[in-house]
């Protein structure tokens, strides 16, 4: 019988918060049973990145502003929602290509595209601008 | 993260002890430009204890890399494990950076 496990938090727009909440959604995927590889770069490395984002373009960093990470994980797959205060924006229009020639020596621009990189789907949640959705299936 | 420092000749050696991420980056950063400030242009970060980095963490090394190289110095990169080095072949980020497989055979490239 396949079980999900849920995972539901919110904190200040801190960036001294991120380490743990990622070590609890690694954890829950390792329970289970996701492979070795995605738990130790697919995983932190895009939830680093998703609030991160939320924490600075969405909140500003202003730490009176709060992030929601809820994460549901299960022997298929691992969903996450990442929720910040901000207006939103277009992950489309924000996605550029960091390692074309004129790009890569940039010190910014690499985080949507890690994201995208690392997990099977990101998208912005439908009628929630400020909600990024993270999809990645067990293997 | 904490960083752990010494001097090897003219070469500074960094060494990170856990993840290079968004809330410690500026840590590294700081460390460094302050040493470029006393006349350092050779440096070697030592990733034998961290696990992984984010993109701000890549953005410092590579802002860090050019200051250095713009004052006819280097930043170079060792121990990286295979998740870091995924990491720099999805940017790109391998063909900017010297990688060596140790400590000691980045200190011996420059």
């Amino acid at each position: 019988m396949m079980s999900t496990a849920a995972l539901d938090f919110r904190v200040p727009s801190d960036l001294a918060q991120i380490e743990a909440i990622v070590a609890q959604v690694v954890h829950r995927c390792r329970e289970c049973r996701f492979d070795a590889r995605l738990l130790s770069l697919n995983v932190p490395v895009a939830l680093t990145e998703a609030i991160a984002n939320a924490m600075v373009r969405g909140n500003g960093e202003d730490v009176a502003k709060e992030v929601r990470v809820r994460a549901e994980v299960s022997e298929v797959r691992l969903v996450i929602e990442v929720e910040d205060e901000g207006a939103g924006f277009d992950l489309d229009a924000c996605c550029v290509d960091p390692t074309t020639p004129e790009r890569l020596e940039r010190e910014d621009g690499r985080g949507l595209f890690l994201m995208r990189a690392l997990m099977d789907e990101v998208v912005r949640v439908e009628g929630a601008a400020n909600v990024v959705r993270l999809t990645l299936r067990r293997r | 993260m904490t960083l752990d420092a010494s001097t090897h000749g003219d070469v500074l050696v960094i060494a990170l002890h856990g993840q290079l991420i968004v809330g410690n980056r500026q840590a590294l950063k700081q460390r460094v430009l302050d040493d470029i400030e006393g006349g350092t242009r050779k440096v070697v970060v030592d990733f034998a204890n961290t696990g992984y980095i984010d993109s701000s963490g890549l953005g410092v090394l590579v802002s860090l890399a050019k200051r250095l190289r713009e004052l006819g110095g280097d930043l170079r990169l060792a121990n990286l494990n295979a998740d870091l080095r995924t990491l720099f072949e999805l940017t790109k980020l391998d063909s900017l950076f010297q990688i060596a497989e140790s400590r000691e055979q980045a200190l011996a490239s420059f």
